[in-house]
């Protein structure tokens, strides 16, 4: 971890990700406007921005479910189609805002379905079973399994992915990310909805992925999570890149904060307004307090 | 009446919640036991005076007809009331609930013979017609299901909601509680209760497709349909599943072997054709749940395969009325049919699968009817002549393998087999392969892949599935399979014309009941369609008197099983989830409303 922090200073080490000038219109509505973003081998980034700034719209055009108006997005270099299977292909793997597991599928299953792009066997193997099919099923449930023990659902195999509790829910969908052997991991916000506890153990999984290789790319609101994890944050505000840099940089911008908090408006309460609600409330505190006690 | 009600539930409240009806338990079961024995006694006695009521009703001392079936109504509910009364010898029959089943096989004994006594006061006009054996019949069994009705319930009520009015209270006391693992037997005695099974299963449908007489059938299905859920609660056939599971090859050989065996009980194989066209119609339905159970694709006129395979097949069989002058072999006849259906797939399939929902469905319900109606254009006046027209393709001629002819009757072990027997048996060999492609194409990673695509497209995709290309193959693999039962259907039937391919009409299979087989049986499961498919064709098939009113009642049926069954007669594990919240025994119930609530969580946090 504190290696990684080092290295984290130089991001261009190797480019895994490039998107280039990337818009997205829907009819006259601008969801994502000339937005640049890369992301280094390693390299753990966040994207931030208010409700509606088009954080998620910018991921489904990096993933090929959106097709971009105009710009391109290149992994490794190599340009990506617009096809949301061979994004996945090319080793780019994502979890979605809402999650969205195979609900009546069991934990495995949903990982190997994960599996499914570095498995060649096809219905006709399938149908004869041969040594090869069993090799390759075997190998992918050995696969399938290092991953489920990774973020810690093994004993969880064979329950049904809708039963899970929400806070596996959101690591099953990691897995199943993680079971295409990507070199890049989009993550659309995986807090949302954890108490703190389970937001740390995340921020944990994280780094580990990190470490293990595969380069993030964070969607998140938790801004505490966010400056923690990330080596590098980019600002999305109304669709443009608003800021982009270290945590530091970003936490000091005005514009951000401006941004996130608003600008005052007239007729905001004052400080006045403010000490008067504050003494109500502790008012009423201690009187049901001494309620109870009584 | 309300206050005696709250009373018994508190006396019996601390052990066990009453049943049904408010009775003291051990009078329930003595009258229960009694009413058995009694039902059983008066099956022995004339029910009527005349032979004009089919099934020998008349003779003293001998069941026939409906009374066998009373009769063995009458000697399960005793058997199980002993079992769940702890006699020893018996308990195996009752490892689950012990007072549910009773219930249950009390009101299939009493549903069955008063539709017997109902039955023989409506064909012979009164109810004078009845025999003092009737009379009794109808009492006894009444007082075994009203006195069964008293048995308390075999999971203890809830405390914060006990059941309240009668209907939740039979609600309740039907509720049974899953069988306790099974001790483990040497392993031939396990593979033998399997055979066993599947033996009582072959004889019970055995003697369902053999009823002469549409009262025999109903009253069969009234029994089975209540005796079924009884077997279920007392907890065997979840003994039977575990057994099966773990024995799985042999489970396979035996349900081959049992099918393979069904010629054999019949003197004269004359129930042998019901039997063929129950497996073509259940094999065409497997092979939609590849499509609709498996993929999630809706077709909707999927018996057009079936069509295309059977007239690839009439043409090149060297019918004298083909219009192509050609006789291949039926091996060469078999792949041919296949790959046009195939071709057939891919040509409906790669314009519409790109799209999402519903587009298919209305896609393949044209292709249904254009295949229909091209079938009948093709005759030389309005287009060029291929088919015949409606005349069709007649005259197939019968099958002739390695010198085998299927047209003529063989004798094998001093039985005499007709025609339709040995069609029968070709035909469940192409049951065997559509069954095995079925379940190797499941457990694998297309099927895996088809299962992601049914649950969520998106996500999916999202996996690295290319979701037309599997989209695609599942369909097109569903058409080469009936195309492959089209190529055995055409020399079965002999005769084949556009008019047997229809979306809807009284005979199966068409389109609609294809769909109703598979739904109806259990989507994504190989018992389903296969269940679904004989029963919708034995319920037509048997009950002659119900006519015109077959739709209106097939779909009365369909909207009840889809309210209190949406998932089919046998559940694939997914389906029995999706419908039921917390079905699940390895999670605690409370688990399972965490994730269908993300907002509330998130608030929390």
């Amino acid at each position: 971890m504190t290696t990684d922090t080092t290295t984290s200073q130089a991001p261009a080490r190797d480019t895994v990700l490039d998107a280039t000038g990337v818009t997205m219109r829907f009819g006259g509505l601008t969801a994502v406007s000339d937005v640049d973003l890369t992301v280094g081998g390693g390299e753990i980034v966040g994207l931030i921005g208010p409700n509606g700034a088009g954080k998620t719209t910018f991921f489904n055009c990096l993933t090929g479910l959106y097709i971009p108006t105009e710009g391109t997005v290149s992994y490794r270099g190599k340009v990506l189609p617009h096809r949301s299977h061979l994004v996945t292909q090319a080793g780019i793997a994502r979890t979605f805002q809402n999650i969205r597991l195979f609900p009546n599928m069991t934990v495995l299953e949903n990982v190997l379905v994960g599996r499914h792009t570095r498995t060649k066997e096809g219905l006709v193997a399938a149908l004869l079973r041969g040594p090869r099919f069993k090799k390759a099923e075997r190998e992918s449930e050995d696969r399938a399994m290092e991953l489920l023990e990774f973020t810690g659902l093994a004993a969880k195999r064979d329950h049904i992915a809708r039963n899970l509790p929400y806070g596996e829910q959101r690591k099953l969908e990691i897995a199943r990310a993680l079971a295409s052997d990507p070199g890049l991991l989009l993550l659309d916000e995986p807090t949302a909805g954890m108490n703190p506890q389970e937001t740390r153990a995340t921020q944990d999984l994280v780094f580990a992925i990190r470490d293990q290789g595969t380069a993030v790319l964070v969607i998140e609101h938790d801004m505490r999570f966010i400056f923690n994890l990330c080596d590098r944050v980019a600002v999305l505000v109304q669709g443009r890149k608003l800021v982009e840099g270290t945590p530091a940089v970003v936490q000091g911008d005005e514009r951000v904060i401006a941004a996130y908090l608003g600008t005052p408006f007239e007729g905001e309460p004052g400080e006045e307004e403010l000490a008067e609600v504050e003494a109500a409330e502790a008012h009423s505190t201690a009187r049901t307090e001494g309620d109870d006690t009584a | 009446m309300t206050m005696t009600t709250t009373d018994t539930t508190r006396a019996t409240a601390p052990a066990t919640a009453p049943g049904a009806l408010p009775l003291p338990a051990g009078a329930a079961r003595a009258a229960t036991a009694a009413g058995a024995v009694l039902t059983f006694a008066s099956t022995f006695l004339a029910w009527t005076w005349t032979g004009a009521f089919p099934g020998n009703l008349t003779v003293t001392g001998y069941p026939g007809g409906l009374q066998v079936l009373t009769l063995t109504g009458a000697l399960l509910t005793t058997l199980f009331l002993l079992a769940g009364h702890g006699i020893r010898g018996l308990r195996w029959l009752t490892p689950g609930g012990t007072n549910s089943p009773v219930v249950l096989l009390a009101l299939g004994t009493a549903a069955v013979t008063w539709y017997a006594a109902g039955a023989i006061a409506f064909t012979l006009g009164g109810l004078v017609n009845l025999e003092p054996g009737g009379w009794l019949a109808a009492a006894a069994s009444l007082l075994t299901a009203v006195a069964a009705l008293g048995l308390p319930a075999d999971t203890p009520a809830d405390p914060e909601h006990p059941p309240t009015d009668p209907w939740q209270r039979l609600r309740h006391s039907l509720r049974a509680p899953a069988p306790a693992r099974a001790r483990t037997l040497p392993s031939w005695a396990e593979i033998l209760l399997i055979a066993a099974a599947f033996a009582v299963a072959l004889y019970v449908f055995t003697y369902g497709i053999a009823t002469e007489y549409g009262e025999l059938f109903v009253g069969f299905l009234l029994l089975t349909l209540l005796a079924v859920p009884a077997l279920a609660k007392a907890g065997l056939l979840r003994r039977v599943t575990a057994l099966t599971a773990k024995h799985r090859n042999v489970s396979i050989t035996a349900a081959f072997v049992a099918a393979a065996a069904f010629p054999f009980l019949q003197s004269d194989n004359e129930f042998t054709s019901i039997a063929v066209n129950i497996l073509i119609f259940a094999t065409v339905a497997l092979g939609l749940n590849v499509v609709v159970g498996l993929a999630g694709l809706l077709d909707l006129g999927y018996v057009a395969f079936l069509g295309v395979g059977a007239y690839t097949a009439a043409l090149v069989s060297g019918s004298p009325f083909s219009t192509i002058g050609v006789h291949f072999p039926f091996w060469a006849a078999v792949l041919t049919g296949a790959a046009v259906s195939l071709v057939f797939g891919v040509l409906i399939g790669a314009p519409t699968l790109r799209l999402r929902g519903d587009y298919l469905a209305i896609v393949t319900l044209g292709f249904g009817e254009i295949f229909r109606i091209g079938m009948q254009n093709l005759d030389g006046i309005s287009g060029p002549s291929v088919t015949n027209g409606s005349t069709g393709v007649p005259q197939i001629p019968d099958l002739e393998l390695l010198g085998y002819n299927f047209g003529e009757p063989h004798t094998l072990l001093g039985f005499e087999f007709t025609r339709s027997a040995n069609y029968f048996w070709l035909m469940l060999i192409i049951t065997v392969v559509v069954v095995s492609v079925f379940r190797r194409s499941d457990t694998s990673r297309i099927g895996r892949a088809w299962v992601a695509i049914r649950e969520d497209e998106t996500a999916a995709r999202a996996m690295g599935i290319n979701a037309f290309r599997l989209k695609l193959m599942a369909f097109a693999l569903g058409a080469t399979l009936a195309g492959l039962a089209g190529t055995v259907q055409a020399h079965t039937v002999s005769s084949i014309d556009p008019e047997q391919y229809k979306f809807v009409e009284a005979v199966p299979p068409n389109s609609a009941f294809l769909l109703a087989a598979v739904i109806l049986g259990g989507m994504g499961t190989v018992g389903g369609p296969l269940i679904g498919a004989a029963l919708l064709y034995l319920i037509p098939a048997k009950l002659q008197f119900i006519g015109e009113y077959q739709l209106l009642l097939f779909g009365i049926a369909l909207v009840l099983l889809m309210r209190f069954r949406p998932e089919g007669l046998v559940a694939d594990r997914r389906k029995q989830l999706e419908f039921h919240e917390t079905g699940q025994l390895d999670v605690p119930d409370t688990d399972g409303d965490t994730p269908g609530k993300p907002g509330l969580s998130k608030a929390e946090a």
